[in-house]
């Protein structure tokens, strides 16, 4: 069983504009545009607004493959909402489309299917293309910045942020070392995903208890080598990678209000 | 006897991540051999011995224990595993049980022998890498020492009385007392038991100890394959490899350099003493003869 494969992050480092954005930007540009998804009220916004993602995936050097790609385990959750908007979805005053049985398709029922699958698939989207664009690194990073002003309110932003990263960087390490603690007991004859399921949650405890002392040990060896470097905490640390905003992170503010004024607003807003 | 043929490794098949770990060993290792498996960090070592007990699948190849084909369908793994023990690198970390006597027992269990069965063996693998079960067997395996809980382990492996024990890295991180204890203990139960050995391991005077055969591995195939002694004779080949040879070859090889005409394949420490005092023309002083 191969552990290793599976994809942690999908952080896909290119030399791009996107990937060289101030985190801080992409992270506020990502919650605004997550909002903006659901004020679009308008086929022609939802237009818009693809077309400006699709504009951000050439621009940040993704392939479009790996980005369709990355679809395919919400597939299933956007079909069946967008299927149950189709059925459930119109109210009983709205025209009727078509009519097959008991199955009655509404205008007002299609139309809210379509948006919900729109905005399901541009979430989605939408957020991939920050995590791919941005490294865990610059994640916590910009995390962290953007923490700084709650301090004063009891928001440990610096410890959060350390904490997310320490997190990230172990978890492939905790699953080599399950897989090799795994083997280490089939090599002893043992065997899993056999028998009924007390007996396969019993048939892990030689995987967990080891995996536990090890993770445990490696935290307390983290600790020390942090304390032996100096590390005491947030406060007056300075860094190797000062985020600094640029003219970039400029034009991304622009586009990203830009966006949410023409896409998101008009079906929104009394505009007439 | 293990035999292996052509066997062809890739880790992650088919992703952009491949990488070829083993690319066409065929190896044959008979009963009761002392072998010797070194090479560079990544030339596919531990890869290799984990096809031979079923843990890795080898892409491509054939594996074969006493004959018989260990990926056929009917062929029970856990039967091959109990033949073909498997020590890994820091073993240590894998105990899991309240006792030391219920952890080296978890290997019999797996064979499926009734409980009392299982400790008895246990207690007779704690006997045999020198601990004490009456005094070890009741303790946690966690309050025991680096060297201790290693010893548990092997242990552990050994209660499954296999054929072969394969060690990868068998000393690394002990100290030098601990690790020539492991060293003599191992050396006992191939002389005692007829244990067939395989020897994963970076240091060479390990090997020129315990070992009769050697297998040279880099980037995944088989470079040299001999005798211990006749394999450290190509030292130069050894060193490209970015390999060591053993510490009294190597004092042999600078007095050469330096004009003394002494021969360069001495393995053990008193080898290498005897060779220089025949060169030097002094008799071996009474009751200093080779060991």
């Amino acid at each position: 069983m191969a552990l290793r494969a599976v994809p942690i992050g999908q952080y896909l480092p290119r030399d791009s504009v996107v990937h060289r954005l101030d985190p801080r930007t992409k992270i506020l540009a990502t919650t605004v545009l997550t909002v903006a998804v659901f004020l679009v009220g308008t086929f022609l916004g939802y237009a818009l607004f693809a077309a400006v993602v699709a504009g951000l995936i050439l621009v940040s050097r993704i392939p479009p493959r790996t980005v369709l790609a990355g679809l395919r385990p919400v597939l299933f959750l956007l079909l069946l909402t967008v299927l149950l908007n189709l059925l459930f979805g119109g109210t009983t005053g709205s025209r009727v489309l078509l009519r097959v049985g008991p199955v009655v398709l509404t205008v007002e029922a299609v139309t809210r299917a379509v948006f919900v699958g729109l905005r399901l698939l541009l979430l989605v989207v939408v957020t991939s293309l920050f995590t791919y664009t941005t490294s865990p690194m610059e994640l916590t990073d910009g995390m962290e910045r953007l923490l700084r002003p709650f301090r004063r309110v009891g928001i440990p932003g610096h410890e959060l942020a350390m904490m997310m990263s320490i997190a990230l960087r172990f978890i492939p390490t905790l699953l080599e070392e399950a897989e090799r603690i795994m083997k280490a007991q089939m090599a002893r004859g043992a065997e899993f995903g056999r028998g009924n399921l007390v007996q396969r949650a019993r048939a892990l405890l030689p995987i967990l208890v080891p995996l536990f002392v090890s993770a445990f040990r490696r935290a307390d060896e983290l600790a020390l080598a942090m304390e032996a470097r100096g590390y005491r905490g947030g406060e007056g640390r300075t860094r190797m990678r000062e985020l600094r905003f640029g003219a970039r992170d400029l034009v991304a503010a622009v586009v990203t209000a830009m966006v949410v004024l023409l896409v998101a607003l008009p079906g929104r807003v009394a505009w007439r | 006897m293990i035999r292996i043929v052509d066997v062809h490794h890739t880790y992650l098949a088919g992703t952009p991540m491949a990488t070829e770990a083993l690319r066409g060993i065929s190896l044959e290792i008979p009963d009761g051999q002392r072998l010797g498996l070194i090479g560079p960090t990544g030339s596919g070592k531990s890869t290799l011995v984990q096809t031979f007990n079923a843990l890795i699948r080898p892409t491509r190849g054939r594996v074969e224990v006493d004959g018989v084909d260990i990926f056929a369908p009917e062929v029970q793994q856990r039967r091959i595993r109990q033949r073909v023990a498997l020590l890994f690198q820091y073993p240590e970390y894998q105990l899991f049980e309240e006792t030391v006597l219920e952890d080296v027992a978890f290997g019999p269990r797996n064979l499926g022998l009734p409980p009392d069965e299982a400790r008895a063996r246990a207690a007779e693998a704690l006997r045999l890498v020198g601990l004490d079960p009456a005094v070890f067997g009741p303790r946690s395996p966690f309050a025991l020492s680096g060297g201790e809980m290693r010893r548990v382990a092997l242990a552990g492996v050994l209660a499954m009385e296999p054929q072969t024990l394969i060690l990868d890295e068998p000393t690394a991180g002990l100290d030098p007392q601990g690790k020539a204890e492991l060293l003599d203990l191992v050396e006992a139960l191939h002389r005692r038991r007829g244990l067939t050995l395989v020897l994963i391991t970076h240091n060479m005077d390990e090997v020129a100890r315990l070992t009769e055969r050697v297998v040279v591995l880099a980037a995944g195939q088989v470079v040299m394959d001999g005798p211990t002694r006749e394999v450290f004779a190509r030292a130069d080949e050894l060193v490209a490899l970015d390999l060591d040879i053993p510490q009294p070859a190597q004092v042999l090889r600078g007095l050469r350099r330096r004009g003394l005409a002494v021969r360069v394949d001495a393995l053990t420490v008193a080898e290498a003493r005897d060779e220089i005092l025949r060169v030097l023309g002094t008799p071996p002083a009474p009751g200093e003869e080779a060991r």
